[in-house]
């Protein structure tokens, strides 16, 4: 009986560590979590009782491409948070390896940009791999249905980091306006250059 | 004779100049001849930017290997640094280190068309390594230490 509970709990632990690994597929089921947020409190997506959805940002302080970004993701939770699709940035580095992303250096970038989205820190580094995130800014974009998030979109933000006046496709305002719309996502996943998460 | 001496200094000069001087700056359709070479060498490329820590880790690893086997393996780095960083910090970097491996430069922001053309594995985090010749061809999503290049490289000229 031991033997048998054992292996279970192995194959359990195996299974576990492998969806880990490889992370998020459209329509899978997101994990909700509580992280704390740099304004010392702790966040759960339960807690937005009204929203319809998130677009949860894995970004950080230090990837240039997360710096090119910021001010485009300010603009969406600005754009979306009214209308049900709130932004909850998550910070997925180790701040050992990089300093430049500890919490305090979170709340002193969000000051100096006037972020108006919560910005968490993954210090256990325990969610960022459930999602499958692999660098920053990694989007995903859930949909709320029943009591469960929905992936509906995983990748970049738009197709030009350099120049936002020049960018051609607004990836994730597309995804989003879809789903707003009671439409499908009609490109769910994009792959863009970004920083890899320090682990 | 010192003027001579002088000349040569100066012709020296102005040799490795334009070398230091000059980005090799392509967008993706001129990166893809260097993706595809079909002579009897390996091709080790790797993908970089002086922002990214770990690939600065593992470049000199890249160096050791391309003197290793300089006669079997040609390493091409090619840097993801933004244009806007070419002058401030791509110049000054290859400046300081003096790399002896080929350096291109990659500036092309339509990423999510031209990041599956190089491996539909690939999700756009750097470090990744291609290795290739005319028979084969295998993609490294990861970093790594000169020993795991060295047991990969020997795969591919053996």
């Amino acid at each position: 009986m031991k033997k048998i509970n054992l292996f279970l709990l192995t194959t359990f632990f195996a299974t576990t560590l492998l969806s880990a690994q490889s992370g998020y597929d459209i329509g899978a089921t997101a994990t909700d979590f509580k992280l704390e947020n740099i304004d010392g409190t702790f966040v759960s997506l339960s807690d937005f009782e009204q929203a319809k959805g998130f677009i949860v940002v894995f970004t950080c302080n230090t990837c240039p491409y997360a710096v090119a970004y910021e001010d485009r993701i300010e603009a969406l939770n600005k754009m979306y948070a009214t209308k049900g699709y709130p932004v909850i940035a998550i910070m997925p580095n180790n701040i050992e390896i990089k300093p430049g992303d500890s919490l305090d250096a979170m709340k002193r970038r969000a000051k100096e940009k006037g972020f108006t989205f919560p910005y968490l820190i993954d210090r256990e580094q325990t969610i960022f791999p459930q999602y499958g995130a692999t660098k920053t800014p990694h989007v995903y974009i859930l949909e709320k249905s029943n009591d469960t998030n929905v992936v509906r979109y995983i990748g970049a933000i738009d197709d030009n980091y350099k120049d936002a006046n020049a960018v051609e496709v607004k990836y994730v305002e597309e995804a989003v306006n879809a789903l707003l719309a009671k439409k499908p996502v009609s490109v769910t996943k994009t792959r863009a250059i970004g920083c890899s998460i320090k682990i | 004779m010192k003027s001579l001496k002088i000349t040569a200094l100066f012709l020296l000069i102005l040799n490795c100049a334009p070398k230091q001087d000059k980005l090799e700056v392509y967008d993706f359709q001129g990166i893809e001849q260097f993706l595809y070479f079909n002579d009897s060498k390996t091709y080790v490329i790797n993908f970089w930017a002086t922002w990214c820590a770990p690939c600065i880790k593992e470049l000199p690893y890249f160096e050791q290997i391309q003197d290793e086997y300089k006669d079997k393996i040609e390493v091409i780095l090619i840097s993801l640094d933004f244009p806007s960083h070419y002058e401030t910090k791509l110049k000054p970097f290859l400046k300081e280190k003096q790399l002896k491996s080929k350096v291109i430069v990659l500036d092309d922001v339509d990423m999510n068309s031209w990041i599956p053309k190089i491996d539909s594995k690939w999700d756009g985090a750097i470090p990744v390594t291609l290795i290739y010749n005319k028979e084969k061809r295998q993609f490294y999503p990861q970093s790594f230490t000169y020993n795991q290049l060295v047991t990969e490289v020997k795969k591919f000229i053996n």
